[in-house]
């Protein structure tokens, strides 16, 4: 039996759950202002552009989507498996790709910021 | 013993005859039980009472043997410490402990978890040969205490019936083999980690857990499969790691 | 003896409607779907702010619309169930062990909600 590549996968799904767990909510909760009209100033153009330029924000952002991608993949790989389907290679080309593809996007837009 | 403490229970129990039967079939007994009692007082008063023909393992009586795990209403369960007082309904449904094949009736073949579980080596491989002359291994209070829990395992192999992946994939190494290894692995007196790293650290072996955590919750002594298996991914990881990213980190 | 053990198949596609148990880990398990969803709506947010003022009041417009109500409210109860779930199963997955005893696991599970709610009162004021 040899050993398994997947600790590359899971470490970085292990990273995502706990970042996400503490990030997420909170994340939503801001968007969901935003939409709801809850707090005008909120999730203004200049405040998150502010954030976004300083190199810390970028650094932040680049990390929480970053690990909040690959902890989605790699859940969604294990999720469409639980649900039956028996084509995990494809699966995981396909979660895997959606977050690297994910991952370059984050990283270009951040870098036109 | 007054009639009083007596209620009339239908056990509702999959009966197989591998010689005359092609699938199961439920046969129900009408058992006057003590309320005292558990499933496997029920069903030795059927052995001995009702019909002498029914096939069931057990051997202690008392949460140690680990041969009595059954399906008791559809979860898996020690007869012996089912107790019926907890079931209200009046009927009990008797079923082999899951995800595993039927022998005869409440029987089942278990080959293919001891052939798992010898294969994590569940013994000690001492990090060094000693002669008996230079003395005892000690070991602290804590270090006993970092695997004391996965000790109490009895291999009953209810965790093996809870676990939902090892029924859709079984080959997975499963919850008591892994937590045994890492009950070894977790030993100050041990050295066999390496070997038993090529076993549970396989695509077979951990990682086909998906923490559903069904094992822990059904554990009759409390050993916490789930929990062993999530602290060897996390170990595992780190090997990993520590191999690809950091090969001079290497032994 | 002719021995002929019985095989009971469990469905691929249905296993996980036979006990709550298993119901509750398919929900934690598909909270994955609006964690992945919603951090594309970050990406997507990126973009639009990377593209200027214009672009971003346009994307937060666009949120504004009922199904962006919808989507944030779905994902704020995938995003709250995924947190207490991966939180109340952290002391199994990393126990701490101080001196020869193992800290409680109600202790280490309640520092983790003490600090997901400083975590994001932060993020709330740094979002106000």
């Amino acid at each position: 039996m040899a050993k398994s590549n997947k600790p590359i996968f899971w470490g970085l799904f292990a990273a995502g759950g706990t970042v996400t767990a503490f990030v997420t909510p909170a994340l939503v909760l801001v968007t969901l202002f935003a939409a709801m009209r809850f707090n005008m100033d909120m999730f203004t153009y200049e405040s998150i552009h502010a954030f976004a330029g300083w190199w810390l924000g970028k650094l932040i952002i680049f990390g929480i989507i970053l690990v909040s991608l690959w902890h989605a993949a790699h859940r969604l790989r294990v999720t469409v498996h639980d649900f039956g389907v028996r084509a995990d290679k494809q699966v995981a080309i396909v979660v895997y790709s959606l977050a690297g593809l994910g991952t370059l996007l984050t990283l270009i837009y951040l870098l036109r910021i | 013993m007054s009639e009083l403490q007596k209620r009339q229970i239908q056990l509702e129990v999959l009966r197989y005859n591998p010689e005359t039967d092609t699938a199961p079939r439920y046969q129900t007994y009408s058992v006057p039980c003590l309320e005292e009692w558990v499933v496997l007082d029920a069903l030795n008063y059927i052995k001995d009472h009702l019909d002498p023909t029914l096939s069931y393992r057990w051997s202690c009586h008392m949460a140690v043997c680990g041969s009595c795990g059954m399906m008791v209403n559809g979860e898996p369960k020690l007869a012996c410490k089912a107790f019926i007082h907890e079931y209200k309904e009046g009927q009990i449904k008797v079923e082999p402990i899951a995800n595993f094949p039927i022998e005869r009736d409440l029987v089942t073949s278990v080959e293919d978890f001891i052939t798992k579980l010898a294969s994590v080596k569940p013994y000690l491989i001492p990090k060094e040969d000693k002669p008996v002359s230079a003395g005892e291994f000690k070991q602290t209070p804590a270090e006993l205490k970092k695997f004391k829990q996965y000790t109490l395992c009895i291999n009953c192999m209810l965790c093996y019936a809870a676990c939902p992946q090892y029924a859709l994939v079984p080959e997975f190494l499963g919850p008591a083999a892994i937590s045994m290894a890492h009950r070894y692995n977790q030993d100050s007196r041990d050295g066999g980690r390496d070997q038993r790293q090529e076993v549970i650290a396989s695509d077979e072996g951990v990682w086909e857990c998906s923490f559903v955590g069904a094992c822990s919750e059904v554990c009759p002594k409390h050993v916490d499969p789930a929990g062993a298996l999530q602290q060897v991914k996390v170990a595992s990881t780190i090997d990993w790691y520590k191999e690809h990213l950091m090969p001079w980190m290497k032994k | 003896m002719n021995s002929k053990p019985y095989v009971r198949e469990v469905s691929k596609t249905t296993w996980f409607l036979s006990h709550p148990r298993y119901k509750r880990y398919m929900a934690r398990e598909v909270t994955c779907i609006f964690i992945f969803a919603y951090t594309f709506l970050l990406i997507v947010a990126l973009a639009r702010l990377s593209q200027g003022e214009e672009a971003f009041n346009a994307f937060v417009q666009a949120l504004r619309s009922p199904l962006g109500v919808l989507f944030n409210v779905a994902a704020l109860i995938a995003a709250v169930y995924h947190s207490m779930s991966w939180f109340d199963v952290t002391p199994q997955a990393m126990p701490i062990q101080m001196g020869e005893e193992f800290v409680a696991g109600n202790i280490i599970v309640n520092a983790h909600y003490g600090a997901w709610a400083v975590v994001s009162l932060i993020i709330l004021f740094w979002g106000m």
